[in-house]
């Protein structure tokens, strides 16, 4: 069977201030075969959405080759359709008008323009909104939009970019299972999907394959195939299977790129950290100490049970794994004894042991600790770490790095910021 | 960040209601009661003529100082008004129902009959001295800023988010307190961004009334406009340019020191709990912040503010009955007031209009000279519409070409374009050119930047998914405009198409007649008709020709402006 779409080698970087440049997609392949649902999954930052854009042809790569059927994509694509996150639903067109705005866009002629817009309207399922617009619509209602703009051109290839994040739970449930039974059931005018997604049940809910993606930059880690008939039922055991795998695979990677560090003694301030509030802490840390996980927990389960997205679980995890108020590894998590006594503790316990955690395995906290502590006015402009952080990571990850690194030295009270003057001191406000 | 219209948007209905009629007429009273006053006063005032003013430019630095000195007491003044005013309206219903459309009327007022119609009574409160004539000026000014601020300020009133107020109530904070802790700062981004606007517009008043001859009355206060109108008459081009350097670097100080820091300062009372994406830098705050001198200077005054929180008015105990009671017989005390108040007013605008014997051919020349004027501004307005809206869309969506063009168009918004009147002028002598064309476009030579960083702003605040949406769907040309770009960028438009109208009319005043040395171009239009009254001293005339263009302006607002804003509001807004 020919594929629908080659990605060969393909290299995306943004320009940075100062000449730099980010790369974003490093070496990234891929392929779609005809009748195919394809996953691309990963943390936000692994440049999924970035590729998806490529594939679209709304921008294009450094090196390495996209194409489409065998001919190069160079731009926007007839043939390739996209659903967005946001719907992207023009607010002044109506649901009629907005679904026809790709066919006047093939300047077809009126007549037919209008039956296959209503025929796609019908085919979606919203019958009767034709004159309504979006903003009368639910969300679950606007993404059937949609999906019917996307589906109304006859395109090849649609591209899905996390379709369903912006909805609600059950919303969302319904339009995966009524999409995926529509695609079952070979109604849909299409030969392949590319979805988006960070969420693993709805990958291997839908996917025939899954590429799993690793962050900064972004690559393609692993490919996962999934041998399950659909429709897929969730509660089945080699459902779980595939999502138990799906966490492990993601996890380890980066888990054990950390524990190499500190376990060498590596570790430095030019470790990017990823935004996870104390209270996320406090709050992991707590739901693991806690009934019926008492200390250790299986990645998967403790995700649905607190409702944990991937993406918010995994940082949370990662700094624990940093403070070492836990241990990560395969795809379980267990407290360290330093993680119970920060469970069993009062708040200034706590504080303390965060503290202490901060001095011993956050280098950057320890290093503006010290910075403090040796200067006579006990206060150093932001500047001072930024320009710092910026030798070794991009601008936005600095940024978000020291912002990380603030949030925890005012729970722990090791220093205070601040953010009018842009200062960092010693004092605390009295 | 959003600026709103400086005209009443508040009513959605077409016909003006009694309030309105009302308004106007109490407008119109404090009007005719300065006309008048005018007739009876001697014109005392010889001494502050330009005669003494040399164009040397060494003294420049110091002309500029006064004239931005004087800005700065007409913004404080107006801050003033827009705290009390707006929120009187905003706050008692019952005043609100006169005070918006008082404003509504007082805003559509030319700014310039606002000065040849109470300078002569300035000038009477100290005959002889310059401290009338500086008191006419700032008071120019502050008609030319205070009604788009009080606008603002009474529009953020009105929608500060319910459970910010509860919540403050429940904290037993009292209305002082509420209002400078909770409502002033909710509403303080936009007033900002308003009173940018405002000072654009009044750069240029306040040039304009520094040399400025009423009747016999002729006055030239040491300043950049004065330096202007002096340069004029020698036909001296040389120092034009001077005093355009010299004002470039004025506005760029403002901006500097005042506006950047108040905006980078402003961007912690936005209510959202999404961080902008790019928060607003100013060098100048980071200074004010670090330096301890300020914080000594301010910190007794916050003290006080403080202290004025937990002051609270005894309460005696008044039980809602009493207090309804209460409130009948202040609506009877209030109405009573009202009515005899329209009725005063009423008969001397009677008396007024008796003695000035106006013919119907004076009215009828009044209102066609309006709609020649009215021609000029709307083919202007849809002239630099043409122009400027596809330019600020390319620039929109281009993140890098934003970030140069947009403070250059805020720039040029701000800048006083009187000063580039004599170039014009004397371009049209020099080619023999028809005035009533070419100086035309003088009316919209300042005002025409609103809307091209408006729709600038409006096409940059365009999602990018949506771009990528048609971009995908393979919308280009014609059709890309029609469904995409316009329709996004036009509430923006609006706004900066009412603001750059309003401005339009002002302008005419001044742009109508221009002179260059002892030519004067002559164009026919309400503007050069009110001018010319003004020059001649004849009240009847300049306050005929100004409730002409109210009307007009005002009929523009209701007929066209305003549905347009709201159709543009429900239909086109991105939310």
């Amino acid at each position: 069977m020919s594929n629908l779409l080659t990605v060969e080698h393909v290299r995306r970087t943004f320009p940075r201030g100062g000449g730099e440049e980010l790369l974003v997609l490093d070496d990234v392949n891929l392929t779609l075969k005809e009748g195919e649902i394809v996953g691309l999954l990963g943390r936000s930052g692994s440049g999924k959405s970035t590729l998806l854009r490529l594939i679209a042809g709304l921008s294009l790569p450094q090196g390495g080759s996209l194409s489409y059927m065998g001919t190069p994509i160079v731009g926007p694509t007839q043939g390739v359709a996209m659903v967005f996150q946001s719907f992207a639903l023009f607010p002044w067109l109506t649901v009629l008008e907005n679904v026809q705005l790709g066919l006047e866009a093939l300047s077809l002629p009126a007549r037919e323009m209008r039956e296959r817009a209503l025929a796609a309207i019908d085919l979606i399922g919203l019958d009767g909104y034709e004159s309504a617009y979006p903003r009368e619509l639910s969300g679950g209602m606007r993404q059937r939009v949609g999906f019917a703009r996307a589906v109304v051109v006859h395109p090849n290839i649609l591209l899905m970019d996390e379709p369903f994040s912006a909805l609600d739970v059950l919303t969302a449930e319904n339009l995966r299972t009524d999409l995926v039974e529509l695609w079952g059931n070979g109604k849909l005018p299409l030969k392949g999907i590319i979805l988006v997604t960070h969420n693993i049940e709805e990958a291997v809910l839908m996917c025939d394959r899954v590429l799993l993606f690793s962050s900064n930059p972004g690559r393609v880690a692993s490919e996962i195939k999934i041998d399950l008939p659909q429709p897929r039922d969730r509660t089945s055991p080699a459902f779980e299977d595939y999502v138990d795998k799906i966490y492990v695979e993601m996890t380890a990677r980066r888990v054990e790129r950390l524990r190499q560090q500190q376990a060498q003694g590596a570790a430095s301030i030019a470790m990017p950290l990823a935004h996870v509030s104390p209270n996320q802490i406090s709050g992991l840390v707590e739901a693991l100490a806690a009934a019926p996980y008492d200390g250790k927990a299986d990645l998967p389960d403790i995700a649905y049970e607190q409702e944990l997205e991937v993406d918010e679980l995994f940082p949370v995890a990662e700094a624990m794994q940093l403070m070492r108020l836990a241990d990560v590894e395969g795809g379980d998590i267990k407290l360290t004894h330093m993680g119970k006594r920060f469970a069993d503790g009062e708040l200034n316990e706590r504080k303390e042991i965060f503290s202490r955690a901060l001095i011993g395995n956050v280098p950057l906290a320890a290093h503006i600790r010290k910075v403090l502590d040796e200067r006579a006015s006990h206060s150093a402009p932001k500047t001072r770490f930024l320009d710092e952080l910026e030798d070794h990571m991009a601008e936005d990850a600095a940024e978000e790095t020291l912002k990380t690194v603030v949030s925890w030295a005012r729970f722990a009270e090791l220093f205070s910021y601040d953010d009018d003057a842009a200062l960092f001191s010693l004092e605390n406000p009295t | 960040m959003k600026i709103l219209p400086p005209v009443s948007i508040e009513a959605r209905r077409l016909l003006p209601s009694k309030w309105d009629l009302l308004a106007a007429i109490l407008v119109l009273g404090f009007l005719v009661a300065f006309a008048d006053a005018s007739r009876f006063l001697v014109h005392p005032l010889s001494s502050i003529t330009g005669k003494g003013l040399v164009l040397n430019p060494w003294d420049l630095p110091g002309y500029a100082l006064r004239t931005s000195l004087r800005m700065l007491i007409a913004l404080g003044v107006s801050l003033g008004f827009t705290f009390t005013y707006a929120t009187w309206a905003a706050k008692n219903p019952r005043a609100g129902t006169l005070l918006v459309p008082l404003l509504d009327i007082l805003q559509s007022i030319p700014i310039l009959s606002f000065l040849s119609l109470t300078i002569v009574w300035f000038l009477s409160l100290s005959p002889g001295r310059i401290f009338g004539a500086e008191l006419a000026c700032v008071f120019v000014i502050f008609t030319g800023q205070a009604w788009n601020m009080a606008f603002s300020f009474f529009q953020s009133l009105r929608t500060v988010p319910p459970e910010l107020e509860e919540a403050g109530r429940m904290f037993g904070l009292n209305a002082w307190a509420r209002f400078w802790r909770i409502e002033a700062p909710f509403a303080t981004p936009p007033l900002i961004w308003n009173m940018m606007m405002s000072m654009s517009g009044g750069w240029f008043f306040v040039t304009a009334s520094e040399a400025i001859s009423v009747g016999k009355t002729n006055i030239a206060l040491p300043g950049i406009g004065s330096w202007i109108a002096v340069a004029i008459a020698q036909q001296n081009l040389p120092a034009i340019f001077e005093a355009i350097a010299a004002m470039l670097v004025v506005i760029l100080i403002y901006d500097q020191l005042l506006f950047r820091p108040l905006v980078a300062w402003a961007d912690r009372f936005r209510v959202s709990s999404e961080p902008s994406e790019e928060a607003p830098q100013s060098w100048a705050l980071t200074v004010y912040r670090r330096s301890r001198l300020l914080d000594l200077m301010t910190a007794p005054f916050e003290q006080m503010m403080r202290w004025s929180y937990y002051w609270h008015p005894p309460s005696f105990g008044l039980k809602a009955a009493v207090r309804e009671v209460n409130s009948r017989l202040s609506d009877i005390i209030w109405y009573t007031v009202l009515a005899l108040l329209g009725t005063f007013a009423a008969w001397r605008v009677g008396i007024f209009f008796v003695e000035a014997n106006f013919s119907w051919s004076d009215a009828a020349t009044a209102i066609g000279y309006g709609f020649i004027t009215l021609a000029r501004v709307m083919v202007l307005i849809a002239i630099a519409s043409l122009i400027w809206t596809p330019i600020g869309v390319y620039v929109g969506l281009r993140p890098k070409l934003t970030a140069i063009i947009q403070p250059v168009a805020q720039f040029l918004a701000a800048f006083p374009n009187n000063l580039l009147f004599p170039l014009v002028v004397s371009l049209i002598v020099f080619w023999n050119a028809n005035p009533d064309i070419w100086l035309s476009p003088l009316i919209v030579l300042g005002t025409q930047w609103y809307i091209l960083f408006n729709v600038i702003a409006g096409a940059s605040t365009m999602p990018q998914e949506l771009r990528d949406a048609a971009e995908n769907f393979g919308v280009r040309g014609w059709l890309w405009w029609k469904r995409v770009a316009l329709p996004a960028v036009f509430p923006f438009y609006v706004t900066g198409a009412i603001t750059a109208s309003g401005g339009a009319w002002n302008a005419s005043v001044l742009a109508e007649v221009a002179s260059w040395g002892k030519n004067t171009l002559h164009a026919h239009g309400l503007g050069a008709y009110i001018s010319d009254a003004m020059t001649a001293g004849d009240f009847h005339h300049v306050l005929l020709g100004t409730i002409v263009m109210s009307f007009f302006v005002l009929v523009v607002n209701r007929i066209l402006w305003r549905p347009l804003y709201w159709f543009a509001e429900r239909k086109f807004r991105l939310t």
